[in-house]
């Protein structure tokens, strides 16, 4: 190995808080705090505390009330994450669920103790603001931002800058609908930018400079829509004024009748896209190169908050080929480092997703213990970050390849090393009619069908990357019409069916999935996906995915025979 | 007689609104309906009392614009108080049209928006229900600072830290 040099830098791993931002954080707990009082006192009606209590996060649910933690665009501090572990054992049953937007949830919180568990958040800097209600939400990002081979430029700088821009916005509190915006750095898309309402892609034009090409109106639920472009470059200092042009069309000119046709999507193809794009352009004439416009001091600050960790110059090959040797003996080590391990641009280093997915378990459920199981191994080899992702897994980043082993044996004893991560086991899965008083269906039950029936390592292996995501009902938090292979609970005359959709893709590609025929019951959704996948494996060429080989062959194949079999 | 909080103060309300059907404009200081405003108001030459505006959460300003900066009153009507619009009417009448008069957010608004309101412009909020204004009042003061720009801040917070 050839010698390496230690680089004397001071890492910090993300935004740290100043006395401004705590004090806003703090005084918000004060606020939630009184108007809990007041709502328990009968002062305010429920009508009045509900868009109150949810834009901090709070819902009240089929079984308990539920409090969704913002986990700002996924990334957290192992001190935030033994917070979360404690608060999860004080305040509720032992666990946790992570959720498609990169946040947390506690499923059975007490109103009464919601401004108890908001104080010890904020003592950790975090907080449950906008996080639900029709309001700008948790901006969300990429998992790999910052390590990611194919990365433009980071996008967590930019998070955070739409992060504050955001917080309390005076203006956009009461929208039509709630509000989601992403933000893609790479070539890949690793964060479904395509399907939010805002989706913000860092590209470079013609001149090498980096700027925004800014999408709007992209959405699941019930109606889905892929984004569209409206303005092709944004220089990076007009950001905000331009979000702020784009929301106040929306809040003065989007749908407040129906909320069906409330989202920002439904406004943009009434006017199509050209015409909103120069609404948004009109009202921004009037903001552009106002006082909110970003100065580079600024962008400057917040990203000296993202910088790199102390890595380690190491010899790629050498540490590379002692991996291989290791994985060589052992298969079980060979197949996590296969799925659960990424490749990031700093050789010597890779990024582990630990998989909330074992058989067994709701898709992105972890017990207290595992979050401080996950926090100690963050500090010991991940510089102490922690980073949620949309599919409810997590990742460590920054992991030194000579570390992988010892850090896989950890995994493993924490019951977090399930070697599933892009299969089909490791399916989006919203919480379903266990939970949710909107669901039509379970969903749960029906990720852990699909689990135990596809238990066979070898063959889920073989069968590739497959995204199979469920959502309980229309609303789609399970992202169904994204899934190569989409499931979605309906009720049919009080019974809880499944309708089951192919070819939809979350991708730069992206796609909305199409229905393969009636829905069916809940064993017969197990046993045509079992179907679905044979008619994949028979039809295949060489290597191709599932997806690629749906697209050449259609949907009538694999509708006869699911139809054929299926009753 | 009915009161409001002004200016962090409680004062009496000597404004009558005249709804859109309204056959006559009563005397009085009056706040009108667009359509009375765009209507009548030439006819009102002889009115005792004084002529202010009220909008409705769906009533654009910019037809009105020209014609409203000296006007005493404008009242912007939140239907719902989650309809929105209003928060940005506000602003739009202090930072883009130069209104520098009393505006004042009417309808089902709920204290616990006032903080916001505040921020958007708006310097009066008369209630629907009585409530107790003087507990109403602390809602303005629910935070000490802001991130972003607005009526009350002219300049982000990211250029004012130290």
């Amino acid at each position: 190995m050839s010698p390496f040099i230690q680089q004397r830098l001071k890492h910090i791993i993300m935004y740290q808080y100043d006395q401004y931002d705590q004090n806003l954080v703090d005084e918000r707990v004060e606020q939630y705090r009184d108007q809990t009082e007041r709502y328990l006192a009968g002062d305010i009606s429920d009508e009045e505390f509900l868009p109150l209590r949810l834009q901090n996060g709070l819902y009240i649910q089929r079984l308990a009330p539920m409090l969704r933690i913002a986990v700002p665009y996924g990334l957290m501090s192992s001190r935030q994450v033994r917070m979360i572990a404690q608060i999860s054992r004080t305040f509720d049953k032992g666990y946790v669920h992570f959720t498609t937007r990169q946040n947390i949830q506690l499923n059975w919180p007490v109103v009464e103790e919601v401004p108890d568990i908001l104080a010890e958040l904020a003592k950790v800097e975090m907080h449950a603001i906008q996080t639900s209600g029709n309001c700008i939400r948790n901006t969300t990002t990429d998992e790999l931002a910052g390590v990611a081979l194919d990365e433009i430029e980071d996008p967590r700088p930019w998070c955070e800058i739409i992060r504050q821009w955001s917080t309390l916005h005076p203006e956009f509190a009461f929208l039509p609908r709630k509000f989601k915006i992403a933000v893609c750095g790479s070539e890949e898309d690793r964060a479904a930018f395509l399907l939010h309402d805002i989706g913000i892609q860092l590209i470079k034009n013609a001149q090498g400079e980096a700027g925004f090409r800014i999408y709007v109106g992209g959405g699941l639920g019930r109606t889905p829509v892929i984004a569209s472009s409206i303005r092709e470059f944004l220089p990076k200092e007009h950001l905000l004024t331009y979000l702020d042009a784009i929301l106040r069309v929306y809040n003065r000119y989007g749908n407040r009748d129906n909320k069906y046709k409330a989202r920002i999507k439904i406004l943009v193809r009434a006017w199509t896209p050209a015409v909103f794009a120069e609404r948004v352009d009109a009202e921004w004439q009037h903001l552009k190169d106002g006082p909110a416009t970003l100065t580079g001091q600024e962008i400057e600050r917040v990203k000296r908050f993202f910088s790199l960790p102390d890595y380690q110059l190491v010899d790629a090959e050498t540490v590379e080929a002692d991996v291989q040797v290791l994985a060589a003996d052992n298969k079980g080590f060979s197949r996590w480092l296969d799925r659960n391990v990424s490749a990031q641009k700093q050789p010597g280093y890779a990024a582990v997703t630990l998989s909330l997915k074992p058989a067994g378990v709701a898709p992105g459920d972890v017990t207290d213990v595992q979050l401080e199981v996950i926090a100690d191994l963050a500090d010991r080899f991940s510089f102490g970050e922690i980073r949620t992702t949309h599919n409810q897994n997590i990742v460590l980043a920054d992991v030194a390849k000579t570390e992988l082993f010892s850090l896989w044996q950890q995994v493993k004893t924490a019951g977090l090393a399930t070697p599933n991560i892009g299969t089909i086991n490791d399916m989006i899965c919203c919480p379903g009619g266990d939970y949710c008083s909107l669901a039509n269906a379970k969903s749960i039950p029906v990720a852990e069908a699909i689990q135990r029936k596809f238990d066979d390592l070898d063959y889920v292996y073989d069968l590739g990357d497959i995204t199979l995501n469920i959502s309980g009902c229309m609303n789609a938090c399970g992202h169904h019409h994204v899934g190569h292979i989409g499931i979605l609970g309906v009720d049919k005359k009080g019974e809880e069916w499944y309708q089951i959709q192919l070819g939809g893709s979350a991708g730069k590609d992206a796609a909305l999935g199409n229905v393969l025929g009636r829905s069916l019951s809940r064993d017969a959704v197990v046993d045509s996906i079992e179907i679905i996948l044979d008619v994949y494996v028979e039809n295949r060429l060489l290597e191709e995915s599932f997806l690629s080989t749906y697209q050449r062959i259609g949907q009538a194949k694999f509708k006869e025979r699911v139809y054929a079999t299926v009753t | 007689m009915p009161q409001l909080l002004k200016d962090g103060s409680i004062v009496d309300n000597s404004w009558q609104l005249v709804s859109a059907d309204s056959e006559t404009v009563p005397e009085g200081n009056v706040l009108l309906s667009v359509r009375h405003w765009q209507g009548s108001r030439q006819t009102l030459s002889n009115h005792v009392g004084e002529i202010g505006l009220w909008l409705d959460s769906h009533e654009e300003i910019e037809p009105l614009a020209d014609e409203i900066v000296d006007i005493p009153v404008i009242a912007i009507n939140f239907p719902k108080f989650v309809d929105g619009r209003g928060f940005s009417a506000a602003r739009l009448l202090r930072e883009r049209y130069g209104y520098r008069g009393e505006l004042r957010a009417i309808g089902q608004i709920i204290r616990d928006q006032l903080f916001l309101m505040q921020r958007c412009g708006f310097n009066a909020f008369q209630f629907s229900s009585e409530i107790d204004l003087a507990e109403a009042s602390k809602s303005l003061c629910d935070f000490t600072d802001a991130y972003q720009v607005a009526v009350d801040q002219p300049e982000p917070l990211f250029k004012r830290r130290r």
